[in-house]
């Protein structure tokens, strides 16, 4: 009996989200806001990765990001890499970066905040980038890798 | 810092704070100098503080502005459901500058992000209270003639006293070495003891007031309220343990002086009000001088 394997197909153009921390993958989709895209979007999770061990990948028909929304990702998973497709040839390939500032996509995690109470855009200012720690421009509290939502 | 709004104790270098504590001096020698008769100030307390309140009304009529605003915010729009944002940007077109205290965290932040005229933060739910912070200082080196290597205990509710949590942080500046007294439940948090550890800074940790009162400068007390342990039995064999009376100064250096930021409860006897160690009325009155600086150099009547 010959074994089937499912074809996954070179993507022509788009982007391929690699290094996916382990158990990450639905919230990158969520970050990047792309349960409601309609192209194609391939998923894999608990691959095996000789650098990290397990990983995940996501990779999106015809879409590339901008660097401010794909660096969004680095907050739930800092090793991932970007990989543009064009017309099936690698056009650029870029770790994420966690910028000094974070702007509107993290819930403040202080109850008391005027943020979760008024309309206020929430915004961090990065006060450690390896243990991931922003600090609330309005509370002054820190929201941290463990406690973070995204709005 | 003409123009500009105190939100956090943070906003202000150590140079900054002591240009207020100076010219809050001046304000010390002749409190009434009638240099914003041309101004309008507005007090928006969202949360009752009568002292708080009080307090700025005395700076700003002593400086010769008018004071308009609402006491409470049962009497504002607020309870009409008008957000933050609004309530400030209309407040803007009535006044000068804005003194606000309201309930919610980083709630003075946002009001100085949407307003075209300045504003001084007076107590921001749980985070900021800056004018205590300055009139804390003002009162330290006023009693003691220097800030810089002074040992100051801090006792009761470390945890939780945003109070604590400022000064700590400004005396950082200073070299101080700092005596923390409380229960185990509400010991300084490790954020506000990284500031100390920052500045490579002494601190000592006690239970009892009497293990470090030969040895301090300042004693800056603050409540131990019920609500604040898991245990009520914890709270009932640990309270009177943070109760100053007079006997407990036996012993004290000459010149310490007790601070306590107001409203008192029952944590100072008031047989501790007669001794010379007590300070916090004056600490009040000090309140104001700082108050007028503020108000005098972010309205731009200062030389």
């Amino acid at each position: 009996m010959s074994k089937k394997e499912l074809n996954v197909s070179a993507l022509q153009n788009g982007t391929v989200i690699d290094h996916i921390a382990q158990g990450q993958v639905e919230r990158v989709l969520y970050i990047l806001n792309l349960s409601n895209y309609d192209d194609q979007i391939y998923l894999g999770a608990n691959l095996d990765s000789k650098k990290y061990g397990k990983k995940g990948i996501i990779k999106v028909a015809n879409k590339f990001f901008e660097p401010e929304e794909i660096n969004k990702i680095a907050l739930v998973s800092p090793t991932a890499s970007i990989i543009e497709i064009r017309n099936y040839e690698v056009a650029k390939k870029e770790n994420v970066q966690i910028t000094d500032e974070i702007k509107g996509f993290v819930k403040c995690v202080n109850p008391n905040c005027i943020t979760n109470h008024e309309n206020v855009p929430t915004w961090f200012d990065v006060t450690n980038k390896k243990e991931i720690v922003l600090k609330c421009r309005y509370c002054e509290k820190n929201t941290t890798k463990t406690n973070i939502e995204f709005i | 810092m003409k123009g500009k709004s105190l939100i956090s104790i943070n906003d202000y270098s150590k140079d900054e704070m002591l240009r207020i504590l100076d010219i809050a001096e001046g304000f010390e020698k002749q409190p009434r100098q009638p240099i914003l008769s041309d101004k309008v100030v507005s007090t928006l307390f969202f949360e009752p503080s009568t002292r708080t309140r009080l307090s700025f009304e005395s700076a700003a009529n002593h400086l010769g502005a008018r004071v308009i605003g609402f006491t409470d915010a049962a009497s504002s729009s607020t309870k009409k459901g008008e957000s933050l944002k609004d309530t400030i940007l209309t407040v803007a077109c009535y006044s000068d500058i804005i003194i606000m205290r309201h309930p919610l965290a980083g709630s003075a932040r946002w009001a100085s992000e949407v307003s075209s005229v300045p504003v001084i933060n007076a107590g921001d739910g749980a985070n900021q209270h800056p004018t205590q912070c300055l009139l804390d200082l003002y009162s330290i080196r006023k009693t003691q003639g220097k800030l810089d290597k002074l040992n100051i205990a801090f006792v009761g509710d470390l945890k939780y006293g945003r109070t604590v949590h400022s000064l700590t942080i400004a005396m950082c500046n200073f070299d101080t070495t700092f005596h923390l007294i409380s229960p185990d439940e509400l010991k300084l948090p490790s954020y506000v003891k990284q500031h100390i550890k920052d500045k490579s800074l002494e601190y000592h940790q006690y239970r009892t007031i009497e293990e470090a009162i030969d040895k301090v400068d300042i004693l800056y007390m603050t409540r131990v309220q019920r609500e604040r342990f898991a245990d009520p039995i914890e709270y009932e064999s640990v309270k009177n343990s943070y109760i100053l009376t007079k006997n407990q100064l036996k012993g004290c250096k000459e010149n310490l002086k007790v601070l306590h930021p107001l409203p008192r409860v029952n944590e100072i006897s008031e047989n501790v009000d007669n001794t010379p160690q007590a300070y916090y009325f004056q600490q009040a009155q000090n309140g104001v001088y700082v108050r007028q600086a503020l108000l005098a150099t972010i309205l731009g009547a200062t030389k």
